[in-house]
């Protein structure tokens, strides 16, 4: 007898064939200037369900570049295994062509020579282009948001997230989960969702007080027949990862025993397919997809990754789709009576010059910039080098930060949260107010200023550390590594915590961090109540705006030790 | 106006004082000992004792942690790195419905934190769960 697994891998090699000959075909296309919206969307409709997945969109309603990750190590198992892979060896592992169109949206190579060749990528608009074809082929595709939807903008911080929820409504969402949501305050989420038209779930999120579950843990929907299942799953570390006092009532965690429990709710009431649409992050969803039985689909998030294809653990498909409104997935599945049976995938990259705008979009995303036009459209300075933020330790653009921090606030040291989020700026390029606020926006962006001993940032930058690198994901925390200015560092990041981090050296004087002497530290983004000092995104404007040009060299000063 | 349980509880909950006394810290005593302290020296076995808490700790003033153990007599919980090391110790007797008890735990620093039940027949079990505790940030 045929296993369910055979038949899941049997579509997994079909699409495996797919992916490869269809990105070289477009390297061939784009080099011939025919990198067309019928090529991106080109997809033969299979069995009887459609999902589209949209993730970490953080508010980007333009067109941006995003570059992504050339150092993303993996802990333990996961070392070496998707989506920890990146560059050459990414594009090998997944067939895929150097210097195509593909390999321009998934990975740092030449990133600046691509980007000319093939433009930037995202938009809402263009994103509502391909919903709409999606919806073309099968009416009734769910459209499911994994969260990080109302933050990361300026018009969204103006608005209280009030702008990506009008432009998402009109986008015509399913179902939804959160993470940086909450950050907008308790009162504030409860105000949207009390009038939205689509579910908001998180079968982890239970008030303090009496442990019970806040928000409607899955939505069933009737679907070609068949009757699909989505559990909410919000990102586990919600009150550790962000402030806690902002929704003080909310407890999270992952919760693994009531997911099954939910699973077997479902599977109960006759779902057919079960689907959990995630934040929780890709190796924890990888953990999880092994120890919860009878989770047909994990639509992944929160760690920003995209993968070309699904990854199976066990009979459970594992589908990343980026972040920052790259990328859209479209998954087909065949379900029938109980068994999802086959799929057909695609990782549809939204390249801004090829896909043309849905002109209805584009007017209500206008219509919501229109009030902080003036504002978005300063031209603060320019940039001679490539700004980016993404990957496990300092990009340029958190050089950039920590540099304005030092300089602007007269601190010795500056600490930047390791956020994944930011879009990235080419050599050239002018820096608007709005691209500052892309990689700053958030409702707690006071830059404090106060004094630290080299022990206390030497406890801190080791207690982070673990958070990115315990081996067991499910102790993974938050982001990425603390960005840090002025101070070099190495780090052995397969140590145990407390053993990481040697060899810290106050770059200004050369000397090694002294761990009795306190030092003036500057930073943003404490999840400490009533944290006083300017706003971030204030302070990184004034710092360009003195600069006029800014030149932000690779930092040489952190070295990254495995094994 | 709905109100739902959720806020009306919430509500009330404000007007409640709460006293907590300041206990005097033990000298460090290491896990081992504490376990002597409670099973008179006994070697606990594994048994269906379970302990359920978070992976990491929301808030180190309130770690929730719940242990249960059918057939127990008594559970004691430990949180071995903390000042005041015994966190609490419940008997059950032989009318008891379930063996089971929740409570939230102040958390010093990042520990295994320890149940032990003693059995009907004298024996004992015991069970532990790592508890991180973070400074956070850095969201993500």
């Amino acid at each position: 007898m045929i296993s369910r697994r055979h038949f899941l891998q049997a579509s997994l090699a079909a699409s495996a064939l797919l992916g490869p000959a269809a990105s070289g075909q477009w390297g061939r296309l784009a080099a011939q200037q025919r990198l067309s919206q019928g090529d991106l969307l080109d997809f033969d409709t299979f069995g009887n369900i459609t999902l589209i997945h949209l993730t970490d969109l953080h508010a980007q309603t333009q067109p941006i570049w995003f570059r992504e990750a050339s150092v993303k190590l993996g802990a333990g198992a996961a070392r070496g295994q998707p989506p920890h892979l990146v560059g050459a060896d990414f594009l090998d592992h997944y067939g895929l062509e150097h210097t195509s169109a593909m390999a321009h949206a998934l990975t740092h190579l030449e990133f600046e020579a691509l980007g000319q060749a093939y433009g930037r990528m995202g938009g809402l608009d263009r994103i509502a282009t391909v919903v709409n074809a999606i919806r073309a082929d099968r009416a009734d595709a769910l459209l499911l948001d994994g969260g990080d939807t109302w933050h990361g903008s300026l018009p969204a911080l103006r608005t209280g997230g009030q702008d990506m929820v009008t432009l998402m409504n009109a986008l015509g969402v399913d179902a939804m989960t959160a993470h940086w949501e909450f950050t907008l305050g308790a009162e504030r989420v409860d105000e949207i969702v009390s009038g939205l038209p689509f579910a908001f779930l998180g079968q982890n999120i239970f008030d303090t007080d009496w442990n019970e579950p806040v928000y409607e843990p899955y939505k069933l929907f009737e679907r070609g027949g068949a009757l699909v299942a989505v559990i909410g799953q919000a990102f586990p570390y919600t009150p550790i990862a962000n402030p806690a006092w902002m929704f003080p009532d909310l407890s999270f965690g992952i919760r693994e025993e009531r997911m099954q429990a939910m699973v077997n709710e479902v599977r109960g009431q006759g779902a057919d397919l079960v689907v959990v649409l995630s934040h929780n992050g890709f190796d924890v969803d990888r953990q999880m997809a092994a120890r919860v039985q009878g989770i047909d689909v994990i639509l992944t998030g929160h760690t920003h990754d995209a993968l070309p294809e699904p990854l199976l653990v066990g009979e459970t498909l594992l589908i990343a789709s980026g972040s920052n409104g790259k990328f859209v997935t479209r998954l087909d599945l065949d379900v029938q009576g109980g068994r999802m049976t086959g799929f057909r995938h695609r990782l549809i990259p939204v390249f801004a010059d090829a896909i043309a705008p849905d002109p209805e979009m584009a007017a209500l995303v206008a219509a919501e910039r229109a009030p902080f036009a003036e504002e978005l459209a300063e031209v603060l300075g320019h940039t001679d080098s490539l700004l980016y933020r993404r990957g496990n330790f300092n990009g340029t653009w958190d050089d950039l930060i920590c540099t304005a921090l030092m300089e602007e606030r007269d601190a010795e040291i500056a600490l930047s949260p390791g956020v994944r989020w930011g879009p990235s700026l080419m050599p050239g390029d002018p820096i608007t107010r709005e691209d500052v606020f892309n990689v700053t926006a958030m409702t707690y962006g006071a830059a404090y200023r106060r004094e630290m001993t080299g022990a206390e940032i030497h406890g801190a930058m080791e207690d982070i550390a673990e958070n990115l690198f315990h081996p067991d994901p499910y102790f993974q925390q938050g982001g990425d590594m603390v960005r840090v200015g002025g101070l070099g560092y190495r780090i052995a990041v397969d140590k145990p915590m407390g053993e990481r981090i040697t060899d810290l050296t106050h770059l200004a004087t050369g000397a090694p961090l002294d761990m009795g002497r306190a030092y003036t530290v500057a930073g943003w983004a404490s999840v400490t109540q009533d944290t006083e000092g300017p706003q971030i995104w204030d302070v990184v404007s004034d710092h360009i705006r003195k600069q006029g040009r800014v030149h932000v060299p690779e930092n040489k000063t952190i070295e990254v030790v495995t094994g | 106006m709905n109100i739902s349980r959720r806020h009306v509880l919430a509500v009330g909950s404000a007007g409640l004082a709460v006293t907590l006394l300041p206990m005097p810290a033990q000298a460090a005593v290491d896990a081992g000992e504490l376990i002597a302290r409670f099973t008179g020296g006994a070697a606990p076995v594994d048994g269906p004792l379970t302990i359920t808490a978070p992976q990491i700790a929301e808030n180190g003033n309130a770690v929730g942690v719940e242990v249960a153990c059918p057939g127990a007599k008594s559970i004691r919980i430990l949180a071995p790195a903390n000042p005041n090391p015994e966190v609490c110790t419940v008997h059950f007797g032989p009318r008891a419905g379930s063996h089971m008890l929740s409570t939230r735990i102040r958390m010093a620093e990042t520990m295994d934190v320890i149940a032990l039940a003693e059995m009907e027949d004298g024996s004992f079990v015991q069970a532990s769960a790592r508890v991180r505790v973070t400074i956070g940030g850095c969201g993500g």
